[in-house]
């Protein structure tokens, strides 16, 4: 089996008569996006702060690939440590530098790098983060999503191999919430890190995460997938989930995966038959990485959000209930259509969006600069249609819904123009 | 029976109390000493630490930094309190010197006072007022938006960053202010004495001149590195740690912490005057 990257036993965490930590247990794993999910106040940046070291825990012992911290030469903790960054809830730069200095400052103190060298790599992160107008800016400039931004950067700068984020997305817009957590985990991927995140962003948070902390009651009291997480039964569930969910429709309008199900075996215990069948449309929207890169996420994400907004225009008013199912997948169910009429209903979708989609679409287009796109991008919608029974898993029907997936729109944006 | 009963148990609760009032006392007393010699303790391990931090890599643009900051920022204000405090000198030493028909001897006064004690003192004092005030409230502020917190995530100690520029700034700029301090002064006596008053130019420098010593000299700049060890290890310290307050949180503590390190100076200043004197003199 393998060693867990970090691990925490019996962790217990007192301020004078608060206990905010009781016995925690867990791991996480190297290479992986981790996510602590729980509600306010119930210990989260504590438990984070115990693993980059700021805090010491009262009783109990924190192992790092399988060694205990406490057990460590003084020299293998500082090594421990100089693989980690940290982007605090509260932001943290330094009000008297420059947004440049700030992201510059732990290459400038902590490295031997010569200052063209400090440039490129700060100037770097400065254009991942959509910063570049706001390089001589002071923090308090600066709206606290740029902020945000800028403490990504940050943390981001000396190519950390464990990265932890406290509520990387608090205080941001809906599209922005996605971009930032898309960001992360586009990084993560493209350099590797282990993610350690605490987030409230749920089910968005979820598409990005590999693995889920549930911190309840001062205790750790689920550690596995998101999917296992939505099966999970515990107060847990009904308490944190449920309460940060229904504030969590803010980017797409649509449910979440896990309030989808349960609405949808709402649906299925009313029907009178069992073999009477319902219908599953999946729509993706093709190659959303390559449309961050291109585009930016703010761009991509406000893609993604009208999509889904007319999606769900369409679909909800014939009873249809949508769902995000992953970063740029939309999962419908028509709850009362058979595959015929389900193919049907799509190709109205279709036409309704040929006409008045594409006019939205080129509104958006002209509002947006594109003058800055460095290769033509194309959007490019897939869609499928399965049928489905009471009797059979719902994930069946929407593989074989993804299996069936054909372009129905497709639109080239590039310097000159658009090609629909 | 019960009467000798009742007066004993009134004599004992009476004594118990008086125990427990004398527990009270020295127990309170007790931690207050305890306190005093911890903070001592400590504030003096952090000096330290900040002293042998301050020759590491990276420092000297900082220190220069702090220098203009601590130092050439206070020069205005220091040229202008000298400057009335040796016009002032002058004036009150010319009028009581000229009873006695020894107006020869202002110059002397003047410059004696000055570069002694009120040089070194005021100008100390000044600089709390303005950057140790400042320092106090910057590294408060710091470490309760978590700045300090983000250094340490970055491993950069926050004590060679922040502490010890500003050590080193302060054990620059003191003396040379005091300096600055004691010029403007004498000139500010020259103003008063000569030029509003009458007194003959040549016997007002001469008189400075024949009576200042290299020692007067040395003894009020040994004072002003004191006094910059003081006032900046109490500023840095009350910064540093104005989150462990146990008396306020937040934005109040770092007021309190700012006010705290203005008043602690300012009374370490006039104490430690009095003993460097004896021990100078």
């Amino acid at each position: 089996m393998t060693t867990p990257l970090i691990e925490f036993r019996d962790v217990t965490k007192c301020f004078g008569n608060r206990t905010v930590l009781e016995g925690v247990n867990l791991k996480i794993y190297e290479g992986e996006i981790t996510t602590i999910i729980g509600l306010s106040g119930a210990g989260k940046s504590v438990l984070l702060k115990h693993i980059i070291g700021l805090l010491k825990p009262d009783r109990g012992t924190i192992f790092f690939r399988g060694k205990p911290i406490a057990h460590m030469q003084k020299q293998e903790i500082k090594e421990f440590f100089s693989k980690m960054s940290y982007m605090f809830q509260g932001n943290a730069l330094f009000d008297s530098l420059t947004v440049y200095e700030n992201i510059a400052l732990p290459l400038v103190e902590t490295t031997n790098l010569k200052k063209d060298k400090i440039h490129r790599r700060v100037m770097a992160r400065v254009k991942q983060t959509e910063l570049t107008e706001a390089i001589h800016k002071y923090p308090s400039e600066l709206s606290g999503g740029m902020q945000k931004r800028a403490a990504l950067a940050r943390a981001l700068v000396t190519d950390p191999q464990i990265v932890l984020f406290d509520e990387p997305t608090t205080g941001q817009d809906p599209v922005r919430k996605n971009a930032i957590l898309s960001m992360i985990a586009q990084y993560q991927k493209k350099f590797g890190f282990t993610a350690i995140m605490v987030s409230h962003e749920i089910p968005d948070v979820y598409f990005i995460s590999n693995r889920v902390l549930a911190l309840y009651d001062h205790k750790i009291v689920f550690q596995g997938t998101p999917e296992e997480l939505e099966e999970f039964d515990h107060p847990f569930n009904d308490e944190v989930i449920s309460s940060l969910e229904s504030l969590q429709k803010e980017l797409t309008g649509l449910y979440s995966r896990r309030q989808f199900k349960i609405l949808n075996s709402a649906h299925l215990k009313r029907k009178r038959s069992a073999e009477q069948p319902y219908a599953i449309v999946v729509f993706t929207l093709v190659d959303m990485n390559f449309i961050i890169a291109n585009l930016g996420s703010d761009l991509a994400y406000d893609a993604l959000q009208r999509m889904c907004t007319y999606i769900d225009k369409h679909f909800g008013v014939i009873g249809g209930l949508s769902a995000r199912f992953s970063t740029s997948e939309i999962v419908t169910m028509l709850p009362h259509s058979d595959l015929e009429e389900a193919q049907n209903i799509l190709d109205d979708f279709i036409k309704d969006f040929e006409g008045e989609g594409i006019e939205s679409f080129w509104n958006w287009i002209k509002a947006n600069k594109w003058e800055t796109i460095a290769e033509p991008v194309t959007f490019t919608i897939v869609a499928g249609v399965a049928e489905g029974t009471p009797v059979t898993k719902i994930e069946n029907a929407i593989d074989l819904a993804k299996a069936n997936q054909k372009e129905i729109w497709s639109a080239k944006v590039c310097r000159q123009g658009v090609n629909v | 029976m019960t009467a000798s009963n009742g007066c004993s148990t009134g004599e004992k609760e009476e004594k118990q109390s008086l125990n427990i009032l004398i527990f009270k006392t020295f127990s309170a007393v007790g931690r207050a000493v305890i306190n005093w010699v911890d903070t001592l303790g400590s504030a003096t391990i952090f000096l330290f630490l900040a002293l042998w931090k301050t020759f590491r890599r990276r420092q000297l643009s900082k220190v220069i930094n702090q220098i203009y900051y601590i130092g050439a920022r206070s020069t205005g204000i220091i040229m202008l309190i000298s400057l009335f405090t040796g016009m002032v000198l002058g004036l009150q030493s010319y009028n009581a010197l000229t009873t006695f028909g020894a107006e020869g001897a202002v110059g002397t006064l003047v410059a004696l006072s000055l570069i002694r004690e009120m040089g070194p003192v005021l100008s100390a004092i000044m600089i709390t007022a303005r950057a140790g005030s400042a320092i106090a409230a910057e590294i408060g502020i710091q470490r309760i938006s978590e700045q300090i917190d983000a250094l340490h995530t970055m491993r950069i100690d926050p004590l060679r960053h922040i502490v010890s520029p500003r050590v080193a700034a302060a054990i620059i700029s003191f003396p040379l202010l005091t300096t600055v301090f004691d010029l403007v002064g004498m000139v500010g006596g020259y103003i008063s004495s000569v030029l509003l008053l009458g007194l003959n130019h040549g016997v007002y420098i001469n008189s400075i001149q024949a009576s200042v010593d290299l020692k007067d000299i040395t003894d009020g700049l040994i004072k002003s590195v004191v006094f910059a060890v003081i006032v900046v290890t109490v500023c840095c310290y009350q910064g540093y740690f104005a989150h462990m307050r146990k008396d306020s949180h937040g934005a109040k503590a770092v007021g309190m912490a700012t006010t705290s390190a203005v008043v602690i100076s300012c009374v370490l200043i006039l104490v430690s005057d009095y003993v460097v004197t004896s021990l100078l003199i």
